[in-house]
């Protein structure tokens, strides 16, 4: 069954991919979108029918790669990260699938448009299944291609290029980091498998004698020895572990947009927006989050990588958080939440709250899938307008899309009992009872944006929805209804908005945690967050959710009531306006570190490097010199005699100075 | 079967239809048309016969196989033929890609037909003679043979400086070589022999080992080409008719990496670990400088020339890692760049046979009229780049990974070059693929010909398929291998010993 649930997407890929102009645009969006349905039903009925407690041998596609010690297949693990994963995957993806047949209505390229679609879902299905490094490393790379594509699908717009070249160069710097931990990982644990990994992990954690932690490491005897030189460090298995988790972690970084190489997401927006739902939303930037929850047995080992995390995810989530703040654009407003809310999953992570990461996860597909496809509904009904200053009014015309956008509003802002409720509460709350360093500061960050969030998303709903009509007449006359095509997907994404987190909470970080995740997700011995963030005082529990009230009513306030106001204040704190508006000049800063640099540096080394020094002091220059010698020789004979008579003189002369001197030593 | 000299035939095969060639009038369209004909019908023949060797090839023997050796000159040089699991596959891959390189040549090439398609078949036997010589001299004969017709390839149907182009390649290669013959002598009068396999058992000297490494190291390095010796190579590339790319890419620069592991390796391990270190410099040193100076260039060709470079780093920094990962990746990568970077200049050749420029600035928006085109670009620029899936993973990750056991500062570095080549490879693609129409010339350009797919859909599927399933490739490759890290580190131990004896 689940080799099923990998192929077809890829089969879908395929036939719309090869045959697309064959069989026509609409028989490639029946065939990818009706394989997408099944392979989503099909994870549902695994995902429901698993039983965590007999874990499954992994199933072996296809040996891959075999040199010396290093051995991989294609194969498939499954446990019940994997299903959580499968289920999130396939149904958004099949979702969208269904939605972009009603959005993408009027484009001539719908054949590669959905086999772009099955192909990330293919890929994306390879990265959450693998049971080796280098199989989730293809899969990793596969999403960046699909990314890429779907990115610059309209490839005629520069900008659009431009994003997708630009996604996919960010994303290699954080493979960068990757590739070098798995290298990492292999000179460690002798095998890039996970099952191997994880079994040397539960040996090391054995060696440190249950108390897990780099002081530990350094004490125990056979830990004491070096394990990896890296970067002319000699490094023991304590550091080595870190090294390795944090260099895994860059990666992770580079595919989750965490603050540093976040530059990417935002301009992926150029792609079509069930693109920026399904991947820049619900499951490409969530890998990141799904490798270190995957790796979870090595991370526990290394408390300084997981404090690290905590303090990037903080970061990023109050950074983003402060970008979305006063962004125009209907789908950078969505892009910076989504930045924001991986940030929390991070801080979860980082405080050894996988399970909470994962449910924050899970529901943020759902949510935020749908906050995109109703931003995509939207877009769709004003003639493709993206800006908010020119929106207004549209709560009566579309109010369908109002309404589901409201629910994933109200989810993503966590208002009691919506989904966002469960999990992004969660989330706070572990980091809140977390024991490392930056506990604390993430808790305050993460406090922070919580307010933030709630101020930005229903700034959205409020210039979008609200007000009076700002778009043109000749707009606003046009603007209509979507169709049922692309409803429905919204209606169904709003019952996992709404109920996502009721239902699973037991499971995923509830009471039945352990015996819904068995071992698919480690935690050290002296772990216990996830019973300590059920003890929680209710002051503290609270606080979320009067950030969340406390959001609307400023957003309230600045939008319904005073709609001028936000004008003055932009006026009055220029210099932080500006700031957040351009995004704290990540870009800018980029360019005169890397890119400008690089175009120089790579200049010069042609032009004087290669063409002056190597060629002027190789092959050019000693055949000028060679031209330059002869000429010379030429220009000696000059044909008079005392010329040569008195060049004769001199040299006798020298000669017998020479013997002379020679002589008397 | 066993008995018939498969080699030998192979070798000579594409020999038999040039003189076919020679017989028919080049005086007109007709005679050209049987010229083009014989030439592709020698060349696909030849391939089909080559499979025979991949077919009867044993996966467990490590020593040489299908060895013909027979008596020539009289003075203890023998013809001496032979392959072993890592020149085998060279064979194959020369083969398959002569059948393209004359169909590339079918159109782009009109004057003096007949020379040129002489050229290419005996270049070919001459280049598969160096994959399958088991005896210096011979080796020889053949290394140096090849750069004849690869001058004139360049120097007589290349572009504007061709001139220039041609002679920069012949003195570059050509004294590097020569610093090879006088360590071929020494090698001569220090074991007695000529014959390889016997050198291969040979212990030299350690206090030779520097000097014959270093003469040998300059002769691979310029054909592979390592920095700072890589500047002929953009010049030939830029120069040399769309075929002659695709064998100088695809071919000629594997005779250097081809060299490190039949020679340096095995006959002088003391002193390859020794310069390991530098050769890992050099590695670094051109997979970092040619990816920067590839970012910049404004001519197609150049920029896959300078790739060319970058990726040939990997596999001297494999090599020299000396571990089962290091080599079996940079015989992979090899055997992948052939595919990759031959398909690439098959794609410039593509759109230069059309518009007659390889200018990037001449180009844009090519999709909008050559939309399979475009689809085959993308492959290969994504193979170039190193996507898991395609054959360009598996090559430069084994080669990262077998160096990072080794010394993982150079593995950082090499990995920077992940960075780069995306950034490059995906830009020219933008430039030259994406975007709207709008330069006049364009407007009528057609998208790939019969002749054409013909020529890139079978390396589209190779790409990918060994990208997916490359087994075959280390099945045919892990026993030599094996036997080479077995004698290299057999040579090293057995120094180490003495010096300790000795001490």
């Amino acid at each position: 069954m689940y080799q099923i649930i990998v192929l077809l997407p890829l089969a879908g890929f395929l036939i719309a991919g090869l045959g697309g102009n064959m069989i026509g645009a609409k028989a490639s969006e029946y065939v990818t979108s009706s394989f997408l349905v099944v392979a989503a039903l099909l994870s549902w009925i695994g995902f429901l029918s698993f039983d965590a407690a007999e874990p499954m041998a992994p199933i072996t596609l296809l040996h891959w790669m075999q040199s010396g010690d290093f051995d991989v297949s294609w194969a498939l693990k499954i446990d019940r990260l994997t299903l959580v994963m499968l289920v999130v995957v396939n149904t958004v993806s099949a979702l969208v699938h269904i939605y972009s047949m009603g959005y993408m209505h009027h484009d001539p390229h719908r054949p590669r448009f959905f086999a772009y679609l099955s192909l990330f879902t293919f890929a994306m299905l390879m990265l959450v299944t693998a049971d080796n490094l280098i199989q989730m490393f293809f899969g990793w790379e596969g999403v960046g291609l699909a990314s890429y594509l779907l990115i610059g699908f309209w490839y005629k717009k520069p900008s659009a290029n431009a994003a997708a070249m630009k996604a996919f160069v960010v994303n290699r710097v954080g493979d960068f980091g990757f590739l070098l931990g798995i290298f990492g990982v292999f000179v460690l644990f002798g095998s890039v498998n996970l099952d191997t990994i994880f079994a040397g992990a539960a040996d090391i954690a054995a060696q440190m004698g249950g108390e897990a932690g780099e002081a530990a490491a350094h004490g125990a005897a056979s830990a004491g020895d070096v394990v990896l030189s890296f970067a002319g460090y000699s490094l023991t298995m304590g550091s080595a572990l870190t090294v390795v988790c944090l260099l895994l972690f860059v990666g992770a970084m580079g595919k989750s947009a965490q603050i540093g190489l976040h530059t990417w997401l935002p301009d992926a927006m150029e792609g079509p927006t069930p693109v920026s739902a399904l991947i820049h939303a619900a499951t490409m930037v969530t890998a990141g989050v799904f490798m270190v929850a995957r790796m979870s047995p090595i991370f526990e080992l290394s408390h300084t990588a997981l404090t690290f995390i905590t303090f990037i995810g903080a970061t990023t989530a109050f950074f983003a958080a402060t970008i979305g703040l006063v962004q125009n654009d209907i789908k950078r407003v969505i892009a910076y939440s989504t930045c924001s809310q991986l940030g929390y999953m991070f801080v979860a992570i980082g405080v050894g709250a996988y399970s909470v990461a994962i449910f924050h996860l899970f529901t943020h597909a759902f949510f935020k899938a749908l906050l995109f496809l109703c931003a995509g509904s939207v877009i769709h009904s004003v003639s493709d307008e993206q800006d908010m200053r020119r929106m207004g009014g549209l709560r009566k015309h579309i109010p369908v899309t109002y309404w589901t956008m409201v629910i994933g509003t109200l989810a993503l802002t966590g208002f009691p009992f919506t989904a966002g409720y469960f999990s992004k509460d969660a989330v706070i709350e572990a980091a809140f009872v977390g024991h490392n360093a930056f506990a604390g500061y993430g808790w305050g960050l993460t406090v922070i944006a919580a307010l933030l969030t709630s101020f930005y998303s229903w700034r959205l709903i409020f210039m979008t929805f609200h007000g009076k009509p700002r778009a043109s007449a000749d707009v606003m006359h046009h603007v209509h209804e979507s169709p049922m095509v692309m409803l429905v997907p919204l209606f169904i994404l709003s019952i996992g908005a709404l109920f996502a987190g009721m239902m699973f909470e037991h499971s995923f970080v509830g009471e039945g945690y352990e015996h819904f995740w068995q071992a698919a997700l480690y935690m050290g011995p002296d772990n216990h967050i996830l019973h300590d963030l059920h003890e929680v005082a209710f002051g503290i529990a609270i606080i979320p959710t009067i950030m969340m009230a406390l959001g609307f009513v400023i957003a309230y306030w600045l939008y319904i009531v005073n709609p001028a106001k936000p004008k003055q204040l932009s006026e009055t704190h220029r210099g932080l306006y500006k700031f957040f508006l351009n995004k704290w000049y990540f870009d800018e800063l980029y360019d005169f570190l890397f890119v400008r640099p690089a175009k120089a540096l790579g200049r010069t080394l042609w032009k004087t490097g290669d063409g002056r020094i190597i060629d002027g002091l190789g092959p050019d220059g000693v055949s000028a010199r060679v031209l330059d010698v002869t000429n010379r020789v030429v220009r000696l004979q000059t044909g008079y005699l005392y010329h040569y008579a008195f060049a004769m003189l001199i040299g006798v002369a020298a000669l017998v100075t020479w013997m002379m001197i020679g002589g008397i030593s | 079967m066993t008995d018939w000299p498969i080699l030998s035939t192979v070798t000579f095969l594409p020999l038999v239809g040039a003189l076919l060639i020679l017989f028919i009038q080049d005086d007109n369209e007709l005679a050209r048309r049987n010229i083009r004909n014989v030439a592709l019908m020698t060349t696909v023949f030849t391939f089909v016969v080559s499979l025979w060797i991949w077919g009867e090839f044993d996966y467990e023997t490590t020593g040489f196989q299908f060895v013909e050796q027979a008596e020539w000159l009289g003075t203890g040089i023998t013809y001496h033929m032979g392959v072993d699991g890592i020149s085998m596959l060279f064979v194959i891959l020369t083969t398959f890609l002569m059948p393209l390189c004359v169909l590339a040549s079918f159109e782009s090439v009109k004057s003096r037909v007949k020379e040129y398609m002489i050229a290419f078949l005996v270049l070919e036997t001459l280049v598969i003679g160096v994959f399958c010589a088991l005896d210096l001299i011979l080796f020889y004969i053949f290394f140096e043979g090849g750069l004849i017709p690869m001058f004139l390839i360049i120097g007589v149907w290349g572009g504007k400086r061709r001139i220039y182009a041609s002679y920069k390649f012949f003195l570059y290669t050509f004294l590097g070589s020569v610093l090879m013959l006088v360590a071929m002598m020494a090698m001569y009068w220090n074991a007695g022999t000529t014959s390889i396999p016997e050198l291969l058992a040979h212990d030299f000297p350690a206090s030779m080992q520097p000097w014959l490494w270093f003469a040998f190291f300059a002769s691979f390095a310029v054909k592979m080409p390592m920095w700072p010796v890589h500047t002929w190579l953009p010049d030939a590339h830029v120069e040399a008719p769309t075929a002659g790319s695709v064998i100088l890419a695809g071919i000629l620069l594997k005779l250097g990496g081809y060299g490190f592991l039949r020679f340096s390796l095995p006959m002088f391990p003391i002193a390859s670990a020794d310069f390991a270190p530098l050769v890992y410099t050099l590695s670094v040193i051109a997979i970092i400088y040619t990816s920067l100076v590839a970012l910049m260039q404004e001519d197609i060709k150049k920029l896959i020339a300078y790739s060319s470079v970058a990726h040939m780093g990997f596999v001297t920094m494999g090599i020299f890692a000396a571990n089962a990962q290091g080599v079996q990746g940079a015989i992979f990568q090899m055997l992948s760049h052939g595919l990759i970077s031959g398909a690439l200049f098959l794609c410039v050749g593509v759109v230069y046979d059309r518009m007659h420029t390889r200018e990037i600035a001449a180009y844009g928006g090519l999709v909008n009229r050559m939309p399979k085109y475009a689809v085959a670009m993308l492959i290969f620029t994504m193979a170039n780049v190193g996507l898991p899936g395609t054959s360009g993973f598996v090559g430069e990750f084994l080669t990262m990974m077998g160096v990072f056991q080794v010394n993982s500062w150079v593995a950082i570095f090499a990995a920077t070059g992940v960075i780069l080549s995306a950034a490059y490879a995906l830009w020219l693609y933008r430039r030259v693929v994406f975007g709207a129409l709008e330069k006049e010339s364009l407007r009528s350009i057609l998208d790939l010909s019969r002749r054409e797919k013909a020529m890139l859909y079978p390396l589209i599927v190779l790409v990918i398929f060994f990208g997916v399933y490359p087994m075959p490739v280390f099945d045919v490759t892990a026993a030599s291998v094996d036997h080479l890290l077995n004698t290299y580190n057999a040579g090293l131990e057995a120094a180490s010993s003495s010096v300790a004896e000795a001490n």
